[in-house]
C-alpha cells in the first residue's frame, strides 16, 4: 500500500501497453540490495525488463547533520562533516573550513593551501578508485574492485600517517591545518604517484575497450546538457555531458589557479563517456598532485584565528568542486559561537535526482549501471 | 552363487560399456563412481575456483580451514546441512521442494552417456548426444519451477531471463553439434553417429580431432559451441539469471540451505556435462593430444607416463607449501596435514607409473584433463568479463551465433558432400 502512495507522483507519459494490459510490475530495489551503494531504496515499475519509471526513497542514513551544526561551535563541527561523504572526506573539510575562512575573513597560510590540495586531490584519487571498483562490479566485472582497493590503500596509509584516520580524516583546521607534514610526506607522495601512474592504464585495460563493457556502457543513461543544468546536477556527470565546468577552474578557491591541469569532457552524456571522464581526472589529480608536492612552500600553516569564533553576522556560501560534484556550503551566522544555520549541498543528493531522466526506458540492468556511475554516497545523500 | 560371480565375471571379458553389455551390477556400480567422481569434481571446482579467481584478484582465498583452504568446501557443505531450512509463507511448498531435485536430475544423469574411455562409461546410446542435448535442457523446468514458487519478484525475473536464455542458446548450440556430428560419416559406409563413444572412435578413425577438420569450420562450431555453453550454464559473462547486483540471486534467491547446495551441485555438474560434450565433440574425447604429429609405440608410452607425472608434480607442489608453511606451533596440524596430502598424490602418482594401471587409466585422465581445462576457463571468465545485458545477450544468440552456427553447418555439409562423393579415392 505504501507503494502506490510514494508512486503515485509518477508521471508516465506513454505507458507501452501490452495485450495482456497487465505489464507492470512494481520492484522495490532497496535498501537493502547488493548494488544500492548503502541504503537506498529504488521503487522501480517495469514492463518486462523495461523501466518506465522510477523514484528514489531516501532517508535511511539520515542522522541530521546540519541540525547538529546549529548546536556546535565551528570548530566542534567540523569532523562531522568527514561523515557525510566518507569516501571524500578530505574533500568535505575543506569545504567547510574554507566557508567559515570565508566567513571570519581569514585566508590559510600558502603552505597550508598546498597541503589541503595535495590531500584533496589525494581524496578525489581515492574516491574514483572506490567508484571505478564498484561501478564495475555492478556491471559484473568482480576483478577492478580488488586492484582498485589495493591502490586506495596507499592512499589512506599517507592519510593515516598524517592525521592518524584512514577514512574520516578530520585533516583541516579553520584557519589551516593542525599538524605539519611528517618526515618524508614529500617523497611518500611522490613514491605513490609514481606507483599509480601505470595501475590507471592498469585499470584501463581491463575496461575501457573491453567489447561487454563497451556494450554496457555506450548509450547507456543518457542526459543532454540541458537536462543536467535543469537538474543541477554537477560534477563528472555534468562534464561528460559537454558543460566545461569546474569549479576549481570557474571559480578557483585554495590555490587552484596556481596550478596547471585540464577539465576532461565528454559529449554524448553517458555513462561511458563519465567513466573516461572520471578515468582522466584521475590522471590530472596527478599532475596536480606532483606541482603541489614540487611547489610546497615553507612557512607557517596556521592563520591567526582567535580562540572563540564568533564569527559576524552574516551568511556566506562557498563550495568547492568535490570528487562528486559541487560540494556547497551555506553557513549563516548571528554573531554566536555556533552557526545559526548550516545548510549543506551535497553533489550526491543532486545528481541522484537525475536517476530517473537517465533511466526512463532502459533496462533494469541499466539502471544498475546508472546508481554506479552517478557515484552517490548515501551518507551524503542523506545527511 | 556361482551364477551371480559369472555374472560379475562376463562383463569383465566384453569389451563394451556395462550398459551395452546389459550388465546391472557393473552398470550400478558405474552409476556408483561417476556419481562420486561428479560429486568429488564439484567439490574440487568449488576450491579451485576460489583460489584461482582469488589471486587473478591480488588476494589469497581461504587460507583458514585446513592448509591454504583444502577443507573449506567441506566447511561450507557442513554449514549448508546445518542451516534452517526455510521454505517462504507464500510460496508453492510442492513446487518450491521439487525444483532442486529436478535441477539435479537434469545435471547428474547427461552423465550416463559421458565416455571417460572407450568403455568407461555407463551405458553407450545410439542417440548419446540428443540424450544429453535433452536431458541438460530439462534443467530449465527446475529453474522455472524455482522462480515461480519462490512467489517473489526477483527469483522470477531471473527465472524468466534464465529460461529464454537457455532456449536461444540452445538453437546455436544444437547447430553446432550437428555440424560436428555431420563429420563422423566421413568413412566408407558413409554414415555417421550419434552415440558419444562412437563420435570419438570417429575422431580416431579420421586420425584428427573435429576441431581442426575442414579448418576453420571445425573452430568455428567449436568457438560457438563454448560461447553457448557457459550460456547455457548461466556463467559469466552470461549470468544474467543470478546477477548478483541486479537481481541479488536470481531465481535461487528464496533457497537456502540444503536446497540452495543442491543448486549450486546442479550449475557446477551442467558445467561439467556441457564441458564434456565439447571435449568428445571437438578435442577427441579421451583420446591423447598429438595423435599424429607425436605418433607411434614410443611417444604413446611417453605420453602414458603423463597421468603419474601430473599428480607427482602437484605432490611436489604440496611439499613445496608444506616446506613454505609457517613455523609455528599454530600451524602444525595443518603443515602435517598438508604434507600428508602431498603423500596422498606422491602415492597415487606413482601408483600410475605402474603400466598395468596406467593403461586402464589414461583415457580417463586425457579426458578428464581436457574437462578440467574448460573448468578453468570458466573460472578465467569470470574474472575479466563484465556481465552482458539480457537484451545483447538476446542479440548475439540469435543474431551473431545462429547464422555463423547455420553458416558453419551448411558449409561443413557441402564440404563433407565434396569430399564424401567426388574426391573419393
Amino acid at each position: 500500500m505504501a507503494d502506490q502512495r510514494t508512486l503515485s507522483p509518477l508521471d508516465l507519459d506513454t505507458p507501452d501497453k501490452t495485450f495482456l494490459d497487465a505489464n507492470e510490475l512494481v520492484i522495490n530495489m532497496g535498501p537493502q540490495h547488493p548494488a544500492t551503494h548503502g541504503v537506498l531504496r529504488v521503487i522501480l515499475r517495469l514492463d518486462g525488463e523495461k523501466v518506465l519509471g522510477l523514484e528514489c526513497v531516501i532517508g535511511y542514513l539520515h542522522r541530521g547533520v546540519e541540525k547538529i551544526g546549529e548546536n556546535r561551535t565551528y570548530a566542534m563541527f567540523n569532523p562531522y562533516v568527514d561523515r557525510m561523504d566518507y569516501v571524500a572526506a578530505v574533500s568535505n573539510g575543506l569545504g567547510y573550513c574554507e566557508a567559515v575562512e570565508k566567513l571570519l575573513a581569514i585566508e590559510a597560510p600558502s603552505r597550508a593551501q598546498h597541503v589541503r590540495v595535495i590531500l584533496t586531490e589525494l581524496n578525489r584519487i581515492a574516491s574514483h578508485q572506490l567508484w571505478l571498483g564498484t561501478h564495475a562490479l555492478d556491471i559484473g566485472a568482480i576483478t577492478p574492485l580488488f586492484y582498485t582497493f589495493r591502490d586506495r590503500e596507499e592512499i589512506l596509509k599517507i592519510f593515516e600517517k598524517y592525521c592518524g584516520a584512514r577514512l574520516t580524516t578530520h585533516a583541516f583546521r579553520i584557519g589551516g591545518l593542525q599538524y605539519e607534514t611528517y618526515n618524508g610526506f614529500e617523497k611518500e607522495v611522490k613514491n605513490f604517484l609514481n606507483f599509480f601512474r601505470p595501475k590507471i592504464d592498469e585499470y584501463e585495460e581491463l575496461l575501457t575497450t573491453n567489447r561487454i563493457w563497451l556494450e554496457r556502457t555506450k548509450g547507456i543513461g543518457k542526459i543532454s546538457a540541458e537536462d543536467c543544468i535543469a537538474l543541477g546536477v554537477t560534477g563528472p556527470v555534468l562534464r561528460a555531458s559537454g558543460v566545461k565546468w569546474d569549479i576549481r577552474k570557474a571559480q578557483p578557491y585554495a590555490n587552484y589557479k596556481n596550478f596547471d591541469f585540464e577539465i576532461p569532457t565528454g559529449q554524448n552524456g553517458d555513462t561511458y563517456d563519465r567513466y573516461i571522464v572520471r578515468m582522466i581526472e584521475m590522471r590530472q589529480a596527478v599532475r596536480i598532485i606532483e606541482q603541489a608536492v614540487d611547489s610546497l612552500p615553507e612557512g607557517p600553516i596556521m592563520a591567526k584565528v582567535p580562540k572563540v569564533m564568533k564569527p559576524p553576522v552574516g551568511e556566506v556560501y562557498h563550495s568547492i568542486e568535490a570528487p562528486k560534484g559541487e560540494l556547497g556550503y551555506f553557513i549563516v551566522s548571528d554573531g554566536s559561537t555556533q552557526p545559526y544555520r548550516v545548510r549543506v549541498r551535497p553533489p550526491s543528493f543532486v545528481n541522484l535526482q537525475a536517476l530517473d531522466t537517465m533511466c526512463r526506458g532502459q533496462l533494469v540492468a541499466d539502471v544498475i549501471a546508472v546508481i554506479g556511475t552517478l557515484d552517490i554516497v548515501l551518507g551524503e545523500v542523506d545527511r | 552363487m556361482n551364477a551371480f560371480v559369472q555374472y560379475i565375471e562376463s562383463y569383465l571379458t566384453s569389451n563394451v560399456t556395462p550398459g551395452a553389455a546389459g550388465n546391472m551390477f557393473w552398470a550400478s556400480i558405474y552409476i556408483l563412481i561417476v556419481f562420486t567422481g561428479v560429486s568429488v569434481g564439484v567439490i574440487c571446482m568449488n576450491w579451485l575456483e576460489r583460489k584461482v579467481l582469488a589471486h587473478m584478484q591480488v588476494r589469497l582465498g581461504p587460507m583458514r580451514v585446513g592448509p591454504h583452504g583444502l577443507l573449506q568446501p567441506f566447511a561450507d557443505a557442513l554449514k549448508l546441512l546445518l542451516k534452517e531450512d526455510i521454505i517462504p509463507a507464500r510460496a508453492d511448498s510442492v513446487i518450491f521442494w521439487s525444483a532442486p531435485f529436478i535441477v539435479d536430475l537434469a545435471a547428474f544423469t547427461v552423465f550416463v552417456v559421458v565416455p571417460f574411455g572407450p568403455q568407461h562409461a555407463i551405458t553407450d546410446m545410439n542417440i548419446g548426444i540428443l540424450f544429453m542435448l535433452g536431458v541438460s535442457s530439462l534443467s530449465v523446468l527446475g529453474i522455472v519451477m524455482a522462480g515461480w514458487a519462490s512467489n517473489s519478484h526477483y527469483p522470477l525475473i531471473g527465472a524468466l531471463r534464465s529460461s529464454a536464455q537457455m532456449v536461444s542458446y540452445e538453437v546455436a548450440m544444437g547447430f553446432a553439434v550437428v555440424s560436428a556430428i555431420l563429420m563422423t560419416s566421413l568413412n566408407a559406409t558413409g554414415t555417421g553417429t550419434l552415440s558419444m563413444i562412437g563420435i570419438v572412435e570417429a575422431q580416431k578413425a579420421q586420425a584428427e580431432w573435429f576441431i581442426f577438420k575442414f579448418f576453420p569450420l571445425g573452430l568455428i562450431a567449436f568457438f560457438i559451441f563454448t560461447v553457448a555453453m557457459v550460456a547455457e550454464t548461466n556463467r559469466a559473462p552470461f549470468d544474467l539469471a543470478e546477477a548478483e547486483s541486479e537481481l541479488t540471486a536470481g531465481f535461487h534467491t528464496e533457497y537456502s540451505g540444503f536446497r540452495w547446495s543442491l543448486f549450486f551441485l546442479a550449475e557446477y555438474g551442467a558445467m561439467m556435462a556441457v564441458s564434456s560434450i565439447a571435449v568428445t565433440l571437438w578435442l577427441g574425447g579421451w583420446l591423447r593430444p598429438f595423435p599424429n604429429w607425436l605418433s607411434g609405440s614410443t611417444w604413446d608410452s611417453i605420453f602414458s607416463y603423463f597421468p603419474g607425472a601430473t599428480f607427482l608434480f602437484l605432490a611436489t607442489l604440496c611439499f613445496y607449501e608444506t616446506a613454505r608453511m609457517p613455523k609455528h606451533p599454530y600451524f602444525r596440524i595443518q603443515t602435517i596435514g598438508l604434507a600428508v596430502f602431498g603423500a596422498l598424490l606422491a602415492l597415487i602418482g606413482l601408483l600410475l607409473f605402474v603400466p598395468a594401471v596406467s593403461v586402464r587409466i589414461q583415457d580417463i585422465f586425457w579426458f578428464t584433463a581436457k574437462v578440467a581445462g574448460f573448468m578453468y576457463l570458466y573460472i578465467w571468465y569470470r574474472g575479466t568479463f563484465p556481465r552482458y545485458r539480457f537484451d545483447q545477450l538476446m542479440r548475439m544468440g540469435w543474431k551473431v551465433l545462429l547464422p555463423i552456427g547455420l553458416g558453419t553447418l551448411i558449409l561443413t555439409a557441402g564440404v563433407a558432400l565434396i569430399q564424401q562423393n567426388l574426391w573419393r579415392p
